[in-house]
């Protein structure tokens, strides 16, 4: 009996040590930029950094737009494919997944190979359409996480029968996914939204091969040039990682009680 | 002409006819049940009515006018479903004012809706409240409110009662029927609860394996089944063989015993196998003189119900259940015991088919 209680426990102590100690390695390293003492200059200097601001504002900002045609892509498609195209699902799922089993380096590739400069739609051939295509680069990568979130929060709710209340009572189809639809599955968007801004954050391939100034490959920068400020970059880019998993869970729960009540 | 006309309705899905060639005509402000098993057909033509389902052939047509190719959102249809259906995002409140917001109406009109319609269902008080915060019934009333308050040209009910605990059924049943009459909206009720469709209707229609069996008042559907499906599904029903002893009497053979009808033998002649059925109210036990028949047999199971006991009596080889009202003064009858059970002439009725 007892035994049974310790084992689990010596795997949780294995599991934190393997974990924990190189991140609090790496906190503890960060913190002796100053001979002699610990302190938070290499933070100060990081986040003092014009560069560090310029990336992760452009970072920022292409993960709000890469989760805006996320939502305006994925919640459609899983409503539909719940209502109309069960027999879908199963397609949908596979083409879904595909981002996780086609290396980032090779899609990158692809979209180079096919808007580059010469192309019939050279979206390289300037930063804006670049931009844009690094944003929908990013849906894709997402594409994953975002739909397995929003269709688990599709498949706790009654959505034919929802719908078709909304329809006997004259609604039409873009406000149905409006004003019942979309916010009856706001906590399963919002799990991906968080999902999807913690991978477009630390995304390094996509950016560095288009040649964007995001987080990415500044981390990446940073990291070959100095000492002490790649270990600050690394817990800065965890605590945004965990706060995003921190809100997944707060939103949740909220969720979770929304329903029990 | 009728205010919802369905004329030669079909549904199939693949190789599977569901509704085949439904007539029906209702009348406006009329309370219409389509009562059935499940698989009968009677959800589809409601979901027809409703426009969630395509017709594969036949018109729809509502005041007149064809509605069988409107999209559901065109046809001014309330409907009222089983599972609630309230929008979880909304007040209760705001879920009423949802058809009136659609319908572009003015906020002034939509308050006034919404307090009347709260007013119907008697919850005024609970307007700011989200449908998790009420009881299944609540809920329910609140789908009708909702229903009602774009003033629908027909008001259609999926089963409303159904996921609702006994006592509630029986006063949310009579609400309805209540606001229905108020209002004298004409409605289609769809139920597989024989007690619902008898207590609320003005007239059932009784459905299997997508086509009418009857349509009829309560009583004539009770009393005067026109099919044997009708008899056995419409209330309790004993079901016994006999064979007709002389057809110009009525004279009837029932495990050697002599019982005469006074109703119609459907054409069976003197010599003919029949099915005879009878309703456990129409018995009695003891034995009667004059024009009722008595059949003997011995007391082989009763069951205590509260206020009926209901007791079957085998006789040698069919067996009959009859209820009595539960007397606290005097105990129910015990197993092996030997009665008389009589019934009037017109009690007996004679189904159609040969016997099982």
């Amino acid at each position: 009996m007892k035994q049974s209680r310790i084992a689990p426990w010596i795997g949780v102590i294995f599991g934190a040590i393997y974990f924990l100690v190189p991140l609090i390695a790496t906190f503890e390293f960060s913190l002796r930029m100053e001979r002699g003492r610990y302190s938070f200059e290499a933070y100060r200097i990081v986040l003092g950094d014009p560069n560090f601001q310029a990336s992760f504002g452009y970072s920022a900002f292409i993960a709000v737009c890469t989760i805006i045609v996320g939502v305006a892509l994925v919640v459609p498609t899983a409503y539909v494919v719940q209502l109309k195209l069960p027999k879908l699902r199963p397609v949908i799922e596979f083409l879904t997944l595909l981002p996780l089993v086609i290396p980032a380096i090779v899609i990158v590739f692809g979209y180079l190979r096919m808007y580059n400069s010469s192309s019939w739609l050279p979206l390289t051939g300037s930063a804006r359409g670049t931009d844009v295509l690094l944003t929908f680069s990013y849906v894709t990568l997402a594409l994953p996480y975002m739909y397995r979130s929003v269709d688990t929060g599709l498949r706790a709710i009654d959505v034919r029968t929802l719908t078709e209340a909304a329809q006997s009572l004259g609604s039409s189809w873009p406000r149905i996914l409006l004003t019942v639809i979309l916010p009856n599955v706001r906590v399963a968007v919002l799990s991906g939204s968080f999902l999807t801004f913690a991978i477009v954050i630390g995304e390094f391939t996509m950016a560095s091969l288009l040649n964007r100034p995001a987080f990415g490959p500044y981390l990446q920068l940073i990291g070959a040039n100095r000492a002490y400020e790649p270990a600050a970059l690394a817990i800065i880019a965890f605590a945004i990682t965990w706060a995003c998993m921190g809100l997944i869970n707060l939103f949740g729960a909220m969720g979770q009680q929304t329903q029990r009540r | 002409m009728a205010f919802l006309s369905i004329e030669k309705l079909v549904k199939t899905f693949g190789t599977q006819t569901t509704v085949k060639g439904v007539d029906l005509a209702v009348e406006r402000g009329e309370f219409v049940t389509l009562l059935g098993p499940s698989g009968c057909g009677k959800t589809t033509i409601l979901r027809m009515v409703a426009g969630f389902e395509t017709a594969t052939s036949g018109t729809i047509r509502i005041d007149g006018k064809d509605v069988t190719d409107l999209k559901p959102n065109q046809r001014n249809i309330g409907m009222v479903f089983q599972a609630y259906a309230l929008f979880p995002n909304m007040s209760v409140a705001d879920n009423i004012a949802f058809g009136l917001k659609v319908a572009k109406k003015s906020s002034a009109e939509i308050a006034a809706r919404v307090k009347e319609m709260l007013e119907l269902i008697k919850l005024p008080q609970l307007g700011e409240r989200y449908p998790y915060q009420l009881s299944g019934g609540q809920q329910q009333r609140v789908a009708l409110a909702r229903a009602l308050a774009v003033k629908p040209q027909i008001l259609l009910l999926d089963e409303p009662l159904s996921a609702l605990d006994a006592k509630i059924r029986i006063s949310l049943r009579d609400e309805i029927r209540a606001v229905q009459r108020s209002l004298g909206i004409t409605t289609i009720f769809v139920t597989h609860d024989q007690e619902e469709a008898l207590s609320m209707s003005d007239r059932i229609c009784v459905m299997n394996e997508g086509h009418i069996e009857q349509l009829g008042t309560p009583f004539e559907v009770y009393n005067y089944p026109t099919t044997r499906f009708v008899a056995s599904f419409v209330g309790t029903l004993n079901i016994v063989n006999g064979k007709v002893a002389d057809s110009a009497t009525g004279k009837l053979l029932v495990d050697g015993q002599e019982i005469v009808t006074s109703r119609s033998l459907n054409g069976a002649s003197t010599g003919d196998a029949l099915s005879l059925a009878l309703r456990p109210e129409a018995l009695t036990m003891g034995r009667a003189n004059g024009l009722s028949n008595n059949l003997d047999g011995t007391i082989d199971e009763v069951h205590f119900l509260g206020s009926v006991v209901r007791i079957r009596v085998k006789f040698k080889d069919s067996a009959i259940s009859l209820d009595t009202f539960n007397k606290p003064h005097l105990p129910p009858p015990e197993r092996g015991q030997p009665v008389t059970v009589n019934f009037g002439r017109e009690d007996i009725l004679v189904l159609d088919g040969a016997p099982n």
